[in-house]
């Protein structure tokens, strides 16, 4: 019962927060577009794109995808050693 | 209100998935919760980077030059390949921990107390 | 487990139709919605079709892990090789050395709206190749993985 009512009493506080913040946003007219307008202005010279969500990404912002498949291949490498051991058919000894 | 509903949707889908991290003790439930933010978390930078009219930032054959913002679009593309790849490697744990202790339900599985 | 001959079938000749939407969303990146993580994902689901419609002996026959995991790690050093050549050119690392200079990917493209050439974009449609490789193997050795830890089930 008690954890019931300390779960309601936060879950309203937190609605009432987050609620407050998305009622003051306007949708669909973003307030400072500078830096998106100059990509969309200038990305085609400087990257030679159409599309420019992948001009973003590959150049502009390259950086933030070599990171990005960095983590890629860790998390796919985490997954592999999970994996390894039990195919050779040994079990995980137990401590 | 119903010009704010993008961004109500945002809230609503955060308190449910903070609620299902929060509360349940399968495994695989928090996981869907944390997929839930996730889910959150890419409409919110979505909507905010949405122009009133605006098409895709594409320019082959694009209708208008009046475009949405190209930066949220391209941060949210990398959100999705990193929540895929942690889905992955929480999947696998559970995997793992069922294979060992045969259940996945947290408070059953005594051995991480230390 | 193997499915019936009939999903088998499907299976079989959906998966060269996947490959070949995937690699085109790959190759078409610069230029329609797409790139190398979406291609490199549609590819993937190409493989998960295959491994959930045959079992795990018959898939790693010729699905296999080492040519997989050969293809994610050649995907994300060619990713960062490309940005290193650039040094070559006497540029910072990243930097588009390709576009406008005439050579392959490098032809100027139209400003404003344009129906598209493919043969632009610099450094652009190589890092979309090199990631859609990495996203191909990495994904597809996931689910791979996953298989061979329930195969002991009996599953």
């Amino acid at each position: 019962m008690k954890k019931v009512l300390v779960v309601g009493a936060s879950l309203l506080i937190m609605a009432a927060f987050f609620g407050m913040i998305a009622l003051n946003l306007t949708f669909g007219s973003p307030k400072t577009t500078d830096m998106d307008d100059y990509f969309l202005r200038n990305g085609q010279e400087l990257t030679g794109s159409n599309n420019e969500c992948t001009a973003v990404v590959f150049d502009f912002r390259g950086f933030d995808t070599l990171g990005e498949s960095t983590v890629l291949f860790c998390a796919i490498v985490g997954v592999g050693l999970m994996f390894r051991k039990m195919q050779g058919g040994e079990e995980y000894e137990d401590e | 209100m119903l010009w704010n509903l993008p961004f109500i949707t945002v809230v609503v889908l955060t308190l449910i998935g903070l609620v299902t991290v929060l509360l349940k003790k399968n495994i695989i439930k928090i996981l869907l919760g944390i997929n839930i933010l996730n889910s959150a978390a890419n409409l919110f930078l979505i909507t905010l980077g949405y122009r009133e009219g605006g098409v895709a930032p594409i320019f082959t054959l694009a209708p208008s030059e009046l475009m949405v913002l190209p930066t949220p679009q391209a941060l949210v593309l990398t959100s999705i390949v990193i929540g895929v790849a942690t889905s992955a490697l929480v999947l696998s744990f559970a995997i793992v921990l069922q294979k060992k202790y045969g259940t996945v339900d947290i408070d059953k599985i005594r051995r991480l107390h230390g | 487990m193997r499915m019936s001959k009939i999903v088998r079938t499907a299976a079989d000749i959906l998966y060269p139709a996947i490959l070949i939407f995937g690699l085109y969303i790959v190759a078409h990146g610069h230029l329609t919605p797409g790139g190398g993580f979406q291609g490199g994902a549609v590819i993937a689901t190409g493989g998960a079709l295959v491994i959930v419609a045959y079992n795990y002996k018959e898939v790693t026959g010729w699905l296999k892990k080492n040519v997989l995991t050969g293809q994610e790690v050649s995907g994300l050093v060619g990713f960062i090789g490309v940005g290193l050549l650039a040094l070559a050119f006497g540029q910072v690392f990243f930097f588009n050395y390709l576009v406008g200079s005439g050579s392959i990917f490098g032809m100027p493209v139209p400003y404003g709206i344009n129906p598209g050439e493919l043969n632009t974009a610099g450094i652009v449609p190589l890092m979309n190749f090199a990631v859609g490789i990495e996203v191909w193997g990495g994904l597809t050795v996931v689910i791979l993985y996953m298989l061979s830890g329930l195969e002991k089930e009996g599953c």
